[in-house]
Formats: structure tokens, C-alpha cells, sequence
């Protein structure tokens, strides 16, 4: 078995036993990255240099017990949406390319306090918004199972590094699937907790009402684990939540006996790729073989959740990206008049076009005489949404559905039609709207050989829950890489 | 005949209050430092930060609204304000549009002509801007985010002022209320309280009021007076000529006496307000209310009662004294070590005052110790020195709160006490003025007077003049 095969903690297990040192399991993805990256590319900044003097660093620390944890000495990857502190930070935006912050996210400043190595920062769509990581300024990163298609987005570098194994695990942010559809899409593992149990100190905000960081890995149990690391209550994210229940990994049990499971019809409707269908309606049979109990049941409102999203997130946008004015740090145009004219040839020129697009949703649904009609009516719908799915917890534990309602589609495809591409975000965008923590699990292969997602959503604070039935359902499948189901690589 | 006009004016007044610590971070908002050295990732809007709210700008607000009779918004959210300038590092401000956490409230004022009710709009709280530098030789600008994110309030009234005396009432009324809770200093020079004033005119009788502009820079409540008639006299004029008043931002330079517009309401920015979403809302329940309430500190009219009860002072003082936060606690304090709330009184009515008008200074700028102040009313009681002395060591005790006891010690200012030098110097100064001295035998009574002054510039002022003029008497036969 190769080191870069490895899951997060079997790595972890055999750094501690010192089977494995932590520098050669840098180096190994270091080297993976080398000879991989320039087909795929997932990174936009690779810390070669201080992962190897880190892996050194911690190697010491777990040798002398100072760090024994499930993490210690495992290379990671976090998107460049998570300010990491020395080390380039760009959104995948030209308007942040030198932008290098003086502080690290609260994520990421868990995770390294963990003995994690961070290895570098991958690509995105840029400020996170787009489904397929082909808005980002620096190039597209392509899907390791088909180098033809998207490896889906926003985090599309950090699920694509994930399956291409130039990483154990990675973070990703989540604002309307940005985790789950590339996790689904790259055949990985991708988790989106409860909004509030992940600080979002240091994300570089799109959507702050519904942005939530969290992990992808290659099964259920890094996911876990990573999960446990990252929950912290933080004084300095005033929407950060206080939590007893975050020992996530005590949820890693083989039992779906009594679980109740609601399968919302109106996911399974027009639009959803049979295949897709099948997959997924397969890993609820096989749940319901093991004692969980499935029923159909009508969810409602879901066509309502894409104008609702896309009203606030790009509102929100809109507001939050104002901050990059070129007057500070980050990019600035060369030539300019005056102010007006340093601001807007800053802002033309260091933006793409969808975060231009989405701007200018933003400030037109924020502007005096539409509020009411667009933003207000938005935030009564995403409070009819969370309605909605708390009658659905009433009688579920769980609601079952597909992540996306395709697999992974071609590069260029996508970019050419937006409210295509908008609606690809249906069946994950109302978890975001009403703050509730999902998971996306690989469940098959198309007859493209494309991975087909599964996804597993709770109630807000019950991830425990999720995890149980999806460590079930995952070891009822077997293993899923590329490998065993006859992948690319 | 000639048309007769009303003016009508509302205040919108920036408050900045006194917490240690900036609104959404831990930043200190202490006054100077070099730029940029008060600030955080939070407060210069880098990529990431968020904002967490200080408790205690909470509790001003509370408290300020408490006082000016104003009802507490229980459930309150703050909002963002956008709006493109170098100064404001997000390009946002994090202010409150749509629940502020005080409504409904109003104060009772007292001008020449009696006593009204100007009523209170809201309070809301609001985070500072930093502050640009423009660099002429350089051709550039630079930006000081040290108060950016310094705490607001900003306190806006209906529009019940009808002068620049009501208005001036009104805030010398806001002034004392929030001194005396602690929150602000409230100094107009230094910008801890700015006054916007709206303003329009109509004719007696008029159902409507006519259209308002809104003033802003005005630093003194002098400044305040002055634009607002300028503002009064230029408004009736546009209309006398049959012209019409713009509804416009106007600004004011007082050493011009003179306002221009800024921007016209069809500049107007959209501020896209809507609810900060990395603020959750604040709820206040009744207990945390009943709490500020409970650690009000004691007010102006409850403190004039206890004065006029406690000290036998007369009321026109008890008035100038409680007319300044800091002038009553320099009262209190120095009248707990002296024990002589009259004389201490006096030392603030005649001379402090006297010096504060000569240096154009206001109570609040007082830096003398009430201990300071005790011994030197000590050192006159005990006669140690006369009170032309005392006068000016005073000046040096108000100029540099210089301890008197030593000042008078060092510069042997102490009263001589001793006969014998003083009829010694009294027998050489009439040798010196035998025309004085044959003048006051003549019948003069006049002369006796410069032979007071010339043996007191002898004695350096250290001899009380009674004695002298006793002395003198006895010497002159």
C-alpha cells in the first residue's frame, strides 16, 4: 500500500507507531504535487520549504509526547479563502495576487496546534462564488477522475487535492455547496457543519450568514476527526457557537438501527440525472436493509431556495468585498485620476466577471425601493426554508438526497450559461439558508466513470447523527477510489 | 408688510464615548499615538476580521437614553451603512438604521423665554472613521485608522428648536447629562461632540415646514450660533427673492462666517443599509436595564438639591458649579479634605472663572488637584500668607497645579509676622516720601495709600495691608 493511499488518521497512527516519519509523508505529497499539479492544478500556493522545516518541527514534538493527537504530523491543504499567516492568501482573486495576511484563520490555527502540516493553498472560484472553480484568476483546476471535467467548486483545489492525493485532507468553506458538490464530484468525503461551529475568523467572507468551513477528506472518520479539531468556540467570531457535543468522532459506530430517514420527493423530480437517482436511492436501500426506517416525504419551498440564496449571498458579497478598494493592500491599477477613477479601474480590472455579476445582484437588491422586494422578501423565505426543514426534524433524523443533480460537467461548460450553473446548487443550497450541517459521501460511478455523491443532512447541532449513518453506510459500501472502481489514476 | 418667519431646527449630535477600548475590538482609543499604531485587523478591514461588540458601549448608550427619558429597544440590531471613502477601512460603517437602541425620548430645556420639551428621535450606536491626511508636498493622501472604530452615539432630535438659543440650551443640557454619566467628555473643540444642524424656515402660521439643509463642521457652540443665523438670514432671503431653498448638505467655515453646499439631495448616496450579518442581535432584558439604571451615577438637579441642603452656598453658585461635571467633583473632592465648602466655592466662582475666561478655556480643561486647591485655602486661613498672594500662587496652582505649600515655601512668600522689620522698612519708605508724609499731615488722606503700596513692593507683597495701614498710623503720629 502506497503512504499517499493513506487516510488521514491510519497516516497519523503509523507517524505515532514511527512506522512512518512526518517529513517523508510531506515529502511523498510534496513530490505527488510536483508531478501531478500541472495537470490538475489544485494549488495556487505550494509552502514547499516551511512544510518540510514544520514536518521537522513536529516530528520532535511527537516523538518527545507533546503532540499525540489523531492529526499530528498529517499534511494538509487549505483553501485560499482561509488566511494563513506569512503565506499568500488570494481568494483566487487578482485583486488579493500579493496579498500576504499577519494572521491565520481560527481553523487553521486549531488544526496546526494539532501537529497538521500545512503544505499550501488551493484554488478556488474566486471569493468562492461559482460551482466549478473556473472563475478564479489563476487558471482552472481540473477533476482528477477526468481531466476534462470540473472537479466542481467553489472548493474545487481542495477536493481535487484530496482525490489526486497531494494531500490527506483539506479545509473547504461552504456557502451554498462549495464543500459537498466538489466532494461529490472529486469522490470524496466533504462536510459542512452546523453555522456557528466552525469560527469563521480569517475566512475571507462572500456570504457571512451562510459561509461555514469544514473538512474534506477520503472517509467518514478523517472527516470526523478533522470536524473535532476545528469546532471551537471563538470570542473573536461573535456568530460562533459555544458546544459541549463537538467529540464528533464518538459518533464513528456501525448502527442505523431505529434511524429515521426522510427522502424529500421534491429532490427527486425533473432536473435529476437518472443515474444520479439510482445511486443514490440504492445507499438508502441498503441503509433501510441495515434497520433504518426510509420514507418518502414532501419537503416544499425548494424552488424557492436558489433566488433566495442568490439574493442574500450576493447582498452580503456585495457589502463584503467593498473592502478591496485597492487604497490598503491588494492590487491597485496602475494609472489613475483622482480617487473615483483609482477605485474603479481597481475594481474592474482586479475582479472577474460572476463576482462583477454578483456585486451588482448585490447592490441592486440592497438599493432604496427594492430592499423590501427582493432582500426582505429573500429573508422571509430562508425563515419559511428553516421552518420547513424543522417540521421535517420533528419526524426525522436524517433527510437522504443526492448532492448535485449531475456529476461533474465538462470544463467550459458550465461558465457559458450562469442560471444553469445557479440551479446545479438546488439540492444543497437550502442547508446553507437554514444553517444546518450535511455531509456529502461518494455512493457510485456513473457510466461516464464520474463519482455520484450521496448526502446526509441533520438537524442544526446534531452532526453526530449524520456521521453515524454515514460511517454505516460506508463501510456497507467498501472502499471507493479511483483505483478500485477503476478510476484514472 | 413684511413677512414674518419661523425657524425650525433638528440636531443630529455625534457623541463619542469614554470606553478604554474601541467598539469592535480591543484596540485602546486613546487620543494621539503614531498612526496606525491603535489598530488591529478588525478596525483597518483586512480580509477575514470580524467585529465583536464592546459591552460597555452598550451600556453608555443604555445609559444616555435612560437619562434623556428614552425608551430601550429590547431586541436591537446594528446594520451596515456602505459608502466608498479611504477613511472608513471596510467601506462600511457598522451603525443602526433599522432598530437603534433608544427611541422616543426627550429633554426639558430653559431659555429667556421658559421652559420646553425638545424631544428625542433615537440614539443609535455607530463605530468612528480614521482620519486623512492630505500631503501637499508629496501630492498624496494618507490614512490614520487610530479612531477608526472609536464608539459613536449619535443622538437625533425631532425638529422642536425654534433659535440658536434653544439649541445652544439644548446642547449644554445633552453636555452636562452625559458628562455627569461618565460616557463622554463631550469636548466640541477636540470632536468628542459634533453638532449637525437642520435647519428651515417657514412663514407664522405655515402648515408645513419649509426645505431643510443640514450644516456639518461646526466646532464651537459659538460656531453653532453663528450658522445657524447665517443659515436663517440666507434661507429667508432665497425665498424673499421668490427663489427656492435646495435640500442639500451645506458646510460651514466660521472663520468665513459663511456656509457652501457640499452635495444636493440628488447626490444623495444610496447607503444600501441592511442587517450586519457578523453581529448577532443584542438582546437587553429588563434586568441589565434595571442595572444601569441602579449605577446611575448622581445628576445634575438631584446634585443641585443635596448642594443647596449640604453646603451653605448660595444658589447662582450651586448653578456655575453644577454646570460642569468636573468643576462640581473639583468642589466635592476639595471641600472633603478643607471642610470649607464656602471659601471653596469662592476660589471657583471668582478666580478659577476669572482665569478660565482669560485663557478661553472651559471647566473641563481645569487640571488644578483639589488637594492643591485645600492647602492653599488652608495656608490663608492660617494667615501663613495674605490674600494678594494667594491670588497669585493660585495662578501658578491653576496654570501648573504647583503645590503652594512649597511654591510659597521656595519663594518666601510666607506673611511677615515680625514688627520689628516692617516698622523698620515703614521708617525708611517715609524718609524716602517726606512730601508724602508732610501731604497726609496736610490733611491728604490719599497719600497714606501710596505709602501702603510702596512699603507692601518693599515687603514683596508679604505683609497683610491692614497691618501696614495700622503701622503707618501709629508712625505718622
Amino acid at each position: 500500500m502506497s503512504i499517499l493511499s493513506l487516510s488521514a488518521t491510519q497516516l497519523a497512527e503509523k507517524i505515532k507507531t514511527g512506522e512512518i516519519k512526518v517529513v517523508d509523508a510531506t515529502r511523498a505529497v510534496l513530490d505527488q504535487i510536483d508531478k501531478e499539479d500541472s495537470n490538475y492544478h489544485c494549488f495556487v500556493t505550494v509552502d514547499r520549504e516551511n512544510a518540510l522545516l514544520k514536518a521537522e518541527i513536529i516530528q520532535k514534538k511527537i516523538d518527545s509526547g507533546e503532540l499525540t493527537g489523531p492529526l499530528a504530523g498529517v499534511p494538509m491543504a487549505i483553501k485560499d479563502n482561509m488566511c494563513t499567516e506569512g503565506l499568500l492568501t488570494t481568494c483566487s482573486s487578482k485583486i488579493l495576487g500579493n496579498f500576504i495576511p499577519t494572521y491565520s484563520s481560527e481553523a487553521v490555527i486549531n488544526l496546526e496546534a494539532a501537529g497538521a502540516v500545512l503544505i499550501g493553498k488551493t484554488n478556488m472560484d474566486e471569493f468562492a462564488m461559482g460551482s466549478t472553480t473556473e472563475t478564479s484568476a489563476f487558471g482552472v483546476t481540473k477533476n482528477p477522475w477526468n481531466p476534462e471535467c470540473v472537479p466542481g467548486g467553489s472548493s474545487g483545489g481542495s477536493a481535487a487535492a484530496v482525490a489526486g492525493q497531494e494531500c490527506y485532507f483539506a479545509l473547504g468553506s461552504d456557502t451554498g455547496g462549495s464543500i459537498r458538490q466538489p466532494a461529490s464530484f472529486c469522490g470524496v468525503v466533504g462536510m459542512k457543519p452546523t453555522y456557528g461551529t466552525v469560527s469563521r475568523y480569517g475566512l475571507i467572507a462572500y456570504g457571512s450568514s451562510l459561509d461555514q468551513i469544514g473538512p474534506i477528506a477520503k472517509n467518514v472518520t478523517d472527516c470526523a476527526v478533522i470536524l473535532e479539531t476545528i469546532s471551537s468556540h471563538d470570542i473573536k467570531d461573535s456568530t460562533s457557537v459555544k458546544r459541549a457535543d463537538t467529540d464528533f468522532s464518538k459518533a464513528l459506530v456501525q448502527d442505523v438501527t431505529g434511524m429515521k430517514i426522510g427522502i424529500p420527493k421534491d429532490y427527486f423530480l425533473e432536473g435529476l440525472n437518472h443515474e444520479v437517482r439510482d445511486s443514490v436511492l440504492a445507499a438508502a436501500k441498503l441503509l433501510k436493509e441495515k434497520g433504518a426506517i426510509v420514507e418518502e416525504f414532501d419537503l416544499s419551498l425548494v424552488e424557492y431556495a436558489i433566488p433566495a440564496y442568490y439574493t442574500i449571498a450576493s447582498a452580503e458579497a456585495s457589502s463584503n468585498l467593498e473592502r478591496f478598494d485597492g487604497i490598503k493592500y491588494g492590487y491597485r491599477t496602475k494609472e489613475f485620476e483622482g480617487l473615483h477613477s483609482m477605485y474603479k479601474r481597481t475594481r474592474s480590472e482586479g475582479f472577474g466577471a460572476e463576482v462583477k455579476r454578483r456585486i451588482m445582484l448585490g447592490s441592486f437588491v440592497l438599493s432604496s425601493g427594492y430592499y423590501d422586494a427582493y432582500y426582505l422578501k429573500a429573508l422571509r423565505t430562508k425563515a419559511l426554508i428553516k421552518k420547513v426543514f424543522d417540521e421535517a426534524f420533528e419526524k426525522y433524523d436524517l433527510i437522504l438526497g443526492p448532492v448535485a443533480p449531475t456529476t461533474a460537467p465538462k470544463l467550459g461548460e458550465s461558465l457559458k450559461d450562469p442560471i444553469k450553473m445557479y440551479l446545479g446548487d438546488i439540492y444543497t443550497i437550502a442547508v446553507n439558508l437554514a444553517g444546518l450541517p450535511a455531509i456529502s459521501v461518494p455512493c457510485g460511478i456513473d457510466s461516464q466513470g464520474l463519482p455520484i455523491g450521496l448526502q446526509l443532512i441533520g438537524n442544526c447541532f446534531e452532526e453526530k447523527k449524520i456521521i453515524q449513518a454515514a460511517y454505516t453506510y460506508e463501510q456497507l459500501r467498501g472502499p471507493f477510489d479511483k483505483k478500485t472502481e477503476g478510476g484514472a489514476l | 408688510m413684511a413677512k414674518v418667519y419661523e425657524t425650525v431646527i433638528g440636531l443630529e449630535v455625534h457623541v463619542e464615548l469614554a470606553t478604554k477600548t474601541k467598539i469592535f475590538c480591543g484596540c485602546t482609543t486613546e487620543f494621539g499615538g503614531l498612526p496606525n499604531t491603535h489598530t488591529c485587523p478588525v478596525c483597518t478591514g483586512m480580509p477575514g476580521s470580524l467585529p465583536v461588540l464592546n459591552k460597555q458601549v452598550v451600556e453608555y448608550a443604555m445609559a444616555v437614553g435612560l437619562a434623556t427619558d428614552c425608551s430601550i429597544t429590547q431586541y436591537c440590531k446594528f446594520d451596515r451603512k456602505n459608502y466608498f471613502y479611504p477613511d472608513n477601512p471596510q467601506n462600511y460603517q457598522i451603525s443602526q438604521l433599522y432598530l437603534p437602541i433608544c427611541r422616543d425620548g426627550g429633554v426639558e430645556i430653559e431659555t429667556s423665554r421658559g421652559k420646553k420639551t425638545v424631544r428625542i428621535h433615537e440614539i443609535h450606536m455607530e463605530e468612528d472613521a480614521g482620519k486623512l491626511i492630505h500631503d501637499e508636498w508629496e501630492n498624496c493622501s494618507l490614512v490614520d485608522y487610530n479612531r477608526s472604530g472609536v464608539p459613536l452615539i449619535e443622538i437625533v432630535s425631532e425638529p422642536d428648536m425654534r433659535s440658536a438659543e434653544e439649541v445652544i440650551a439644548y446642547l449644554e443640557k445633552l453636555r452636562l447629562i452625559i458628562q455627569y454619566l461618565g460616557a463622554s467628555d463631550c469636548k466640541l473643540q477636540e470632536g468628542s461632540m459634533r453638532a449637525d444642524v437642520n435647519l428651515s424656515v417657514n412663514e407664522v402660521g405655515a402648515t408645513e415646514f419649509g426645505t431643510r439643509t443640514e450644516m456639518k463642521n461646526l466646532n464651537s457652540f459659538k460656531a453653532i450660533s453663528r450658522a445657524i443665523e447665517a443659515e436663517r438670514i440666507r434661507q429667508i432671503e432665497l425665498i424673499e427673492e421668490g427663489k427656492s431653498v435646495t435640500q442639500e448638505t451645506r458646510r460651514w467655515d466660521d472663520n468665513k462666517e459663511y456656509s457652501y453646499a457640499m452635495r444636493s439631495k440628488e447626490d444623495a448616496q444610496d447607503y444600501r443599509y441592511f442587517p450586519e450579518p457578523d453581529l448577532v442581535p443584542i438582546a437587553i432584558s429588563d434586568e441589565w436595564i434595571a442595572s444601569v439604571k441602579n449605577n446611575q451615577p448622581e445628576l445634575r438637579t438631584a446634585k443641585q438639591k443635596r448642594y443647596l441642603e449640604e453646603y451653605d452656598i448660595p444658589e447662582y453658585d450651586i448653578d456655575i458649579i453644577t454646570g460642569s461635571k468636573h468643576l462640581s467633583d473639583i468642589f466635592e473632592q476639595t471641600v472633603a479634605i478643607c471642610k470649607q465648602p464656602k471659601k471653596v466655592s469662592n476660589w471657583l466662582m471668582v478666580e478659577t472663572m476669572r482665569l478660565l475666561k482669560e485663557h478661553e478655556m472651559e471647566p473641563e480643561d481645569i487640571r488644578f488637584s483639589p488637594e492643591n486647591l485645600a492647602k492653599l485655602i488652608k495656608l490663608t486661613e492660617e494667615k501663613v500668607i495674605n490674600s494678594t498672594v494667594a491670588k497669585e500662587v493660585f495662578e501658578r496652582v491653576f496654570k501648573d497645579n504647583t503645590d503652594p505649600e512649597k511654591y510659597v515655601d521656595e519663594k518666601g512668600l510666607k506673611t511677615v509676622t515680625d514688627d520689628g522689620a516692617l516698622r523698620k522698612t515703614i521708617e525708611e519708605i517715609m524718609e524716602k516720601n517726606p512730601q508724602s508724609v508732610e501731604d497726609f499731615h496736610n490733611g491728604k488722606e490719599k497719600a497714606i495709600g501710596f505709602l501702603v503700596g510702596q512699603t507692601m513692593k518693599a515687603m514683596q507683597g508679604k505683609v497683610d495691608p491692614g497691618t501696614i495701614n495700622s503701622m503707618l498710623r501709629e508712625l505718622l503720629g
